[in-house]
């Protein structure tokens, strides 16, 4: 496929390969270090006591029993927890959370630290914990979102998320000649990364070193220095490996403080690990939304008014609303849209991001809203689509930096074998007489950028080292960057040396929002053509030099060899220059991020079209997704692996949020009871069956240097609908919350 | 009675002489007693199967197992699927497929493919999916696992030679 | 999770004068040990049962009754193709439940005594209706909340009348796998009819239970395609001379405290030609004096619809081979639903 990006962009022959993980043989031996796999000589285990209430207060702690079990060490509670610098219910950044670390005995959800239990050995410490039979004043706990009181979000940024309005609203409801006013429950569910949150704690001194899993390095270096008053460069973090993220570890959470406050009270290193029941506490998760749907068209099926409005819980003591009605906001073509989140108090942990945030429930309750429009039109939804085929940003009307997602329909829809749908549901049965439904969505996500810096070292034999605090929590960074790297020096990746998840290291930024690959990357490539702008001068400088004399040309890297930009005759190796020049290393820096002025006058986002078979047992009503094949257009694909894996891995968590994932609360204890793998439900392998994902090719001149939009998180987005509709399709039910379960199609 | 008791495990057939409380998993004796921390943690209930590994020849959850009572079984954990520095062809496989991403879950997947194989060569694609719902997954998306699994045993009836 | 000392008795009479008051038997520890670690039990003793001899065993005895050694895997149980082949929808049943690795360690004589998932286990004083209502009984309790028993291979055995051997202080008896389950109550926290300090040697099948392999199907509703409990789930078996139903059984399973059987509707389809109406009648007559709880009114509807199904596959015989996913809706579809 051609590059027709800038050719001063070095893209060489590393990018677009679908090169094997480099971590790979680490993590099929067990080599692979994740935190908890770190025991330092002389660690105290640590374990908490989760509150089995969600409201109230706590009244007893029997101490004294937990003391004289033998192997505990401390008891941590609020009477004796020592002093902490930071206030934990200050917001001291925009990214802050509010959290527990034993301020107080007041209970304000279930799975919040109580108390905190330190043994020689993790069989005592939990044993200790178990004995402090912590007892409760309870009040009622408020865990019903559908009796909650709710109030209008205030705008305020990260988990305070903007409304919108565009157009004259009553007059696009007035001029629909067809309407749908629908409203569509999405279920609280928790990250559950396969590792647990942990961390091993040490201090030497007023210097800190952290062993704990982290999708931001930098930021969460700064958090913890502000907790403990120390300076952010006291603090070190390692985190080379994460066993997957999905936005829960990205801020600190109230437990990782109190390790890191016991390893200062006890002088010894903390070792602390979330159990699976404790992921359902003060780890974040995706709050449950409500979301009010009304759509419109006029005769000629053209939309005229998308109204969303996002009802999302929320915590009694903090903000972060769903920001779900923002999905309906960059999409689809409407002569008026509006987008209203409101919000409501719940005695639950703080909700945060999980991926996808906003746009993954948002668009569960859109891309269902516009099939139920669509059958109202009688069109095929596909079609209906397409009439409403937005070609500036809807309400902006800016232009979109690229948006191919014509191409993704168009693909996916062949690919799939959508032409030749029945309009109606119920119409068809597979070999077994199973209903079959076929259905579909359209995914769409920003392409947001953050702020990296990276180092290259270009080594006298010709290799180099690059270095960022950048972030594998699973997607792939590691081999990734590794290849954007070796093309800004033009070396092949084998001779790229690439350094990350250490906060040493110059700041990588935040693994999040699909942004990571581009703006380390962007970072990584602006180090290493610092190297070579150095490389360059150096040999113009030079007599010795072929390259002589060519200070006013640019230079280009192939192979390990600077060339004069369009004069293939004068080229030399790398390590000739450097070793005329006294053989020293050749360090460059850079660093990434997008100008204002860019983001101001582009809509920038992934696209992609799900495409969903369901099977349906016409009286068992149990429910297989057989079928599901994602188109997406994403920019620059620099891994084709590991991007198709992103993409089939959302595609999953698509399944699993049509299908599975929903956190029960008890109305009397409030506690989540069913708050482990047994009882909370993610797909396994026997759920996926027939997965396809193409990536459509689409050059994105705006969007950043690389022209990289990101693939971590759209995969969930379109599927969910696109289940959802194809359930509709097969059995003629429209249930409208997810997840579906047996009994909704039962009692449809 | 929080006495320890002596015991040995032998682990990838070194044994392993250790000093464990009745109430330590295999799982953890094995993570720090042995220091062979490649078994991960991921439920602690038997849910999951990262912490899955073979204990004579079958795969078994070893958080859901006291460590004594392991004494005497022959217990094989991921360090022991390679060869020095060779790969098996079942760990090769997994890392040509893509069947890992964050490698949190990858040694209990490969100890119950392992395990599997070794049982079952003869097993069918859609029997290898109902096994391989034993472990769960947060990242991949499950296809790549099962088509390194099909390799390995593919490889295994065709060759006794390792894979490339 | 609370100290214990941990003894291994190599006979049954060790194993017996080990017990004391607040001991437990261990056999593959796969449901103990997680109830260990949530603290909802909390023994002082262990008794490992894995060097007890002569209970790994799978034997025909004189009488044609099929004895299982108490200490016998559950995948060791299922794929014994001589076990398999004459009791299908036993080994179905233990294929379809938990996972792999559960079924390597697991005990039979462990699998029927698995306790049942209470939610609040894990917590004091919660709503016995909060979260999943269908994981509660709708049979068996008069309306009371109660968790349905969660095995999957109890629901056949008791179809074909399996009993436990049990040996006590008092010597040895047997119960029927029909009798052992019990609702607990607030005076007697027992979920099985053991008396503390019994110790199950084995299990039986009567002769006649082999009687029932070419027309015998567990069919298991479930809110994932594999590694899910039931929502509902049935046992059905059939013995068919003439074109007629000479006997038939029938077993619910995760409606009540205790596997379901009905004879009833057993009864009923004694001497009928197979067929949807009869069918449908005997489902009908499964859930009579069902009772929801929690508004699980669907789980009636579902759990006579399963029995329907299940009956309706037994008809049509035992599969050749064991499905790939055992026991699905999925592996098991027929060509003609029942309603469209």
């Amino acid at each position: 496929m051609p590059d027709t990006l800038d050719r001063t962009i070095r893209f060489g022959s590393n990018s677009g390969q679908p090169m094997t993980r480099r971590d790979g043989i680490a993590k099929v031996t067990g080599a692979a270090t994740f935190t908890a796999d770190n025991t330092p000589d002389n660690v105290l285990h640590a374990v908490y006591v989760p509150a089995t209430i969600a409201r109230g207060r706590v009244t007893s702690l029997d101490v004294a029993a937990a003391e004289a079990h033998p192997g505990v060490t401390h008891v941590l509670t609020p009477a004796n927890r020592p002093h902490l610098h930071g206030d934990p219910e200050a917001k001291p950044t925009m990214f802050s959370f509010r959290i527990e670390v034993l301020q107080d005995d007041t209970v304000r959800y279930a799975g919040q630290p109580v108390a905190m239990v330190l043994g020689e050995t993790l069989e005592a410490a939990t044993e200790g914990a178990r004995l402090l039979a912590p007892t409760y004043e309870m009040a009622p706990p408020r865990v019903d979102l559908d009796r909650a009181e709710p109030y209008d979000v205030e705008p305020g940024g990260f988990g305070r998320p903007t409304g919108a309005s565009h157009g004259d609203i009553d007059a696009g409801h007035r001029a629909a000649v067809k309407s749908v006013d629908v409203t569509y429950s999405t279920a609280p569910q928790y990250h559950n990364a396969m590792e647990t949150h942990a961390i091993v704690a040490a201090w030497d001194g007023d210097k800190l070193h952290l062993d704990v899993p982290t999708q931001a390095l930098s930021m969460s270096c700064a958090a913890y220095a502000s907790f403990f008053d120390i300076p952010v460069e006291n603090v070190t973090i390692n985190s080379p490996y994460l066993g997957g993220g999905f936005g829960s570890k990205a801020v600190p959470i109230g437990p990782n403080i109190l390790a890191i406050l016991a390893a200062r009270m006890t002088g010894r290193p903390v070792k602390l690990m979330l159990t699976r029941q404790q992921m359902f506490g003060p780890t974040g998760h995706r709050g449950a939304t409500r979301q009010r749907l009304r759509l419109g068209i006029d005769e000629d099926a053209s939309l005229t008014v998308i109204d969303h409005d996002s009802l999302s819980e929320t915590s009694s003591f903090d903000d972060f609303h769903e920001p779900a009605a923002g999905a309906s906001q960059g999409l689809y073509a409407a002569g008026a849209l509006r987008s209203v989140h409101r919000g409501a108090r719940l005695d639950i942990g703080t909700p945060g991001a999980m991926r996808a945030p906003g746009e993954a429930s948002g668009s569960a309750a859109l891309e269902c809203a516009m099939d139920e429009m669509a059958e109202a039109a009688g069109m095929d939804p596909l079609e209906f689509r397409l009439k409403n085929y937005a070609e500036t940003e809807p309400g902006t009307g800016r232009p979109y930096s690229s948006k191919a997602l014509r191409d993704c329909y168009l693909q996916g829809a062949e690919r799939f074998g959508w032409a030749g749908r029945p309009l109606a549901p119920r119409q068809m049965r597979d070999e077994n007489g199973l209903l079959t439904g076929w259905g579909m969505g359209t995914a769409l996500f920003p392409c947001p950028m953050f702020m990296a810096e990276a180092r290259a070292t270009l080594r006298a034999d010709g290799s180099a080292l690059f270095e960022t605090s950048a972030v594998d929590m699973g997607q792939g960074a590691l081999t990734a960057l590794a290849q954007i790297a070796a093309d800004s020096l033009g070396l092949p990746v084998d001779n790229v040396e690439f350094r990350a998840g250490h906060s040493s290291l110059p700041d990588g930024g935040v693994a999040g929002g699909s942004g990571h690959t581009a703006t380390a990357g962007g970072a990584l490539h602006a180090a290493g053509s610092d190297v070579i702008r150095q490389l360059g001068e150096m040999a113009a400088a030079d007599p010795a030099s072929p390259l002589h004399g060519a200070g006013n040309a640019s230079f280009v890297a192939r192979h390990g060899r600077l060339y004069v930009d369009g004069d293939d005759s004068r080229s030399e190796p790398f390590a000739d220059i450097l070793s005329r020049a006294g053989g020293a290393d050749l360090v460059g820096s850079g660093s990434a991020s997008r100008p204002p002025e860019t983001a101001a006058q582009y809509a920038m986002y992934s696209h992609g079209a799900v495409f969903a078979e369901v099977k349906v047992d016409p009286d068992l009503c149990q429910v297989q997704v057989t079928r599901l094949v994602g188109a997406f257009a994403a920019g620059r694909i620099i891994n084709p692996k590991l991007a198709d894996s992103q993409l089939l891995g959302g595609l999953i968590w698509g399944i699993s949020f049509a299908l599975h994932e929903e956190a029960h609360h008890d109305p009397v204890t409030g506690r989540i009871v069913n708050a482990d793998f047994a009882g909370y439900h993610v797909p396994v392998n026997a759920d996926v069956r027939g997965l396809e994902v193409l990536t459509v090719h689409e050059d994105d001149p705006h969007v950043n240097l690389l022209g990289i939009k990101g693939v971590g998180e759209i995969g969930i987005v379109g599927t969910v609908g696109a289940i959802g509709n194809a359930i509709w399709h097969a059995t003629g039910h429209r249930i409208r919350r997810f997840p579906i379960r047996i009994e909704d199609l039962l009692k449809a | 009675m929080t006495d320890k008791t002596k015991i040995t495990l032998t682990v990838n057939g070194t044994g392993h002489a250790i000093d464990v409380a009745p109430r330590k998993t295999l799982a953890d004796a094995l993570r720090e007693d042995c220091g062979l921390t490649g078994t991960h943690l991921g439920c602690e209930h038997g849910v999951c199967g990262a912490c899955t590994i073979t204990v004579d020849g079958a795969p078994v959850r070893s958080c859901l197992m006291f460590a004594v009572q392991a004494e005497g079984a022959d217990i094989r954990t991921v360090e022991g699927l390679a060869n020095g520095p060779d790969l098996s062809p079942l760990q090769q496989f997994f890392i040509e497929e893509h069947a890992l991403q964050c490698g949190f879950c990858t040694p209990g997947f490969l100890m119950l493919i392992d395990g599997t194989l070794k049982q079952s060569p003869d097993i069918t694609d859609d029997e290898l999916t109902e096994i391989l719902s034993s472990n769960l997954c947060r990242c991949t998306g499950y296809r790549n696992i099962i088509r390194a699994a099909r390799r390995a045993l593919d490889h295994a009836r065709t060759t006794t030679e390792p894979a490339a | 999770m609370r100290p214990f000392d941990f003894v291994r008795p190599t006979s049954v009479d060790e194993a017996l004068a080990a017990w004391e008051d607040g001991a437990a038997w261990l056999g593959g520890g796969t449901n103990l040990v997680d109830l260990m670690k949530t603290g909802a039990v909390a023994p002082t003793r262990l008794i490992d049962l894995s060097r007890l001899p002569g209970m790994r065993g799978i034997e025909v005895l004189a009488d044609g009754s099929t004895r299982i050694g108490a200490l016998v895997g559950n995948s060791e149980l299922a794929n014994d193709p001589d076990f398999a082949g004459n009791f299908p929808m036993v080994a179905e049943a233990i294929l379809s439940g938990a996972s792999g690795q559960i079924r390597n360690a697991a005990t039979v004589a462990g699998n029927v005594m698995q306790h049942p998932r209470e939610a609040w286990f894990h917590g004091p004083a919660s709503d016995p209706l909060a979260g999943d209502t269908g994981k509660l009984a709708v049979l068996g309790t008069d309306g009371a909340p109660a968790a349905v028993n969660p095995s999957d291979f109890c629901v056949p055995l008791v179809a074909l009348g399996a009993v436990v051997e049990i040996v006590g202080p008092d010597g040895t008896r047997d119960i029927p796998v029909a009798d052992l389950h019990r609702m607990p109550t607030a005076d007697d926290p027992r979920h099985t009819t053991l008396t503390p300090g019994e110790l199950i040697l084995a299990l039986r099948l009567p002769p006649e239970a082999a009687g029932f392999a070419a027309h015998s199907r567990y069919l298991k509703v479930r809110d994932r395609t594999s590694f899910a409990f039931a929502l509902t789930s049935a046992a059905a078996c059939m013995r068919i001379e003439d074109g007629k139903i000479a006997e038939a059984r029938l077993t619910l399973g995760a409606v009540a405290p205790r596997p379901w059987r009905v004879a009833e509707a057993e009864d009923l389809l004694k001497g009928q030609t197979p067929g949807p109406e009869v069918f449908a009648t005997a489902a009908e007559l499964a859930l009579d004096g069902a009772r929801a709880v929690g508004g699980n009114d669907w789980k009636i509807d579902l759990a006579r619809r399963t029995a329907l199904r299940a009956l309706d596959m037994a008809a049509a015989g035992t599969p050749a081979e064991m499905p790939a996913l055992p026991a699905s809706v999925f592996g098991t579809q027929r060509k003609e639903p029942a309603h469209a």
